[in-house]
């Protein structure tokens, strides 16, 4: 048994949280380059200029890459030969939730309920936490800050078996088409297959934890990802929604086993501010 | 085409300009975002004045982050616009001429654009801190209560943004999805 206190995982969140938001992760500026190469719009290729001049400058002047700081979403592997002493786990996260947003200076987008006030918090907080039990004895936390802006372009939908891997291709570049240039193309597209009504959108989000350069390990999902990249790209859409052939950098599928009744399919879109750092305690 | 304009815009100058035209604006403009657009239509349909003059002016969608010490703005580029929708029609009528986002509008903000000789400007999400440079100044002018999503004026330099729809009706997003969609 290891004892970690949660009180030193306030710090770490908190550069987490600052780190995330000012440096963009390197696959994702190959990736743009790599596809400003083969962009055929000049509009297109001017915007993909600006966004790798805009990683640069954030970089540079330490500020947070977009003004959208998103929400603080927190996955944390605990290793299950962990023992945590000092206080509460989910209040120390939010503890350097909102240390990181106010000492990184990064905005505050969260609201107190999601209708009837919508007054501000102040703070960023409260984070959204993921739990996983793992073996071992550490800790993994990965923050991911998410926008609204691509966030808001999701969905879940419950198919039928019946609709085969055709019907679950076009449904994910359905939603595509019709998110156009609101999720501030070009966009990571993370899908999850199976599970049930939640799992399938929580595996959509996790599925954008993976790194552009990586391809998906099992070879009959890589073929599909490529196959709904392919198309995702032919739709014109175009960085910020101008038009041009880079719309989609990746596409990322996650599946788990489902009911026999059930096919549910999540989409998750992410803008190509993707930003996530992690650490292991 | 490269076209620079300055604040307030002159219904001549829009007049000239075609989607797709690469803009730089130089002068003031006023933020807003769904919350103080709401409070802004409130305040028309009371028939009372809103908290600046919108004749001839610029509003962008933006909610920026906090200023960094020692600069005028923290990262400040454009918010979705279609959440705007229901109001911008409103503030055109009474004069604006210009919004700026990003994302696709609607046809009533659209036919609004053609009725007001408006137009709608595009600039680059997620890029910043890019956009954070152009503005040299701001200042909250109203709705402090709302954090970022208070009403700003910023003192702009060479503001970079696209011509998304211009006073005939034509959009980008429809023309510029059509050329390059297979
Ligand atoms: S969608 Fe992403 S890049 Fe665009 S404004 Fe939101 S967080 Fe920023």
């Amino acid at each position: 048994m290891r004892e970690i206190n949660v009180k030193d995982m306030i710090p770490i969140v908190k550069k987490l949280c600052i780190d995330a938001n000012y440096y963009i992760g390197e696959d994702v500026i190959s990736k743009i380059k790599e596809f400003k190469e083969k962009e055929e719009s000049p509009t297109a290729k001017n915007v993909l200029d600006i966004l790798l001049e805009n990683y640069e400058l954030a970089d540079k002047e330490q500020m947070p890459i977009c003004q959208d700081t998103g929400v603080a979403v927190c996955f944390v592997e605990l290793g299950q030969d962990v023992h945590m002493v000092g206080g509460d786990f989910t209040e120390a996260v939010n503890e350097g939730v909102r240390q990181g947003y106010k000492d990184g200076y990064l905005r505050k987008s969260m609201v107190s309920d999601p209708i009837i006030d919508r007054i501000n918090t102040k703070d960023n907080t409260p984070a959204i936490i993921y739990t996983d039990i793992v073996p071992g004895d550490k800790i993994k936390i990965t923050i991911a800050p998410k926008g609204g802006g691509s966030e808001n372009m999701s969905e879940v939908k419950m198919m039928k078996a019946a609709d085969g891997i055709e019907g679950v291709i076009e449904f994910v570049v359905d939603r595509i088409s019709r998110s156009g240039g609101n999720p501030c193309p070009p966009i990571i597209v993370g899908v999850g297959l199976g599970g049930n009504f939640e799992q399938s959108a929580l595996l959509a989000k996790k599925s954008l934890l993976r790194s552009l350069t990586e391809k998906n390990p099992d070879p009959k999902w890589a073929k599909v990802e490529e196959e709904i990249l392919a198309k995702i790209n032919n739709l014109g859409i175009g960085p910020q929604g101008l038009g041009g052939r880079t719309t989609a950098l990746g596409v990322f599928i996650l599946s788990k086993p489902c009911h026999i009744a059930s096919m549910p399919v999540a989409v998750n879109v992410q803008c190509h501010a993707a930003r996530h750092k992690s650490v292991v305690i | 085409m490269e076209v620079h304009l300055t604040t307030p815009l002159k219904t001549a100058d829009l007049e000239k300009l075609k989607i797709g035209d690469q803009v730089y604006i130089t002068g003031t403009v006023y933020t807003g975002r769904d919350a103080a657009h709401k409070r802004l239509v409130e305040l028309l349909e009371k028939g009372e004045k809103l908290p600046f003059d919108a004749k001839g002016q610029i509003i962008y969608y933006v909610g920026p982050a906090p200023a960094p010490p020692g600069k005028p703005i923290g990262s400040a580029g454009p918010t979705t616009s279609y959440r705007m929708d229901p109001y911008a029609p409103a503030l055109l009528d009474v004069g604006m001429k210009a919004m700026i986002g990003k994302g696709p509008r609607d046809q009533t903000v659209i036919d609004s654009m053609i009725k007001n000789k408006a137009v709608y400007l595009a600039a680059v999400g997620g890029a910043a801190v890019v956009v954070a440079k152009s503005i040299k100044e701001s200042k909250v002018i109203a709705y402090e209560d709302l954090g970022p999503e208070a009403i700003r004026e910023m003192k702009v330099e060479n503001f970079p943004c696209v011509v998304a729809n211009d006073v005939y009706g034509n959009d980008i997003y429809k023309a510029g999805v059509e050329e390059y969609k297979r």
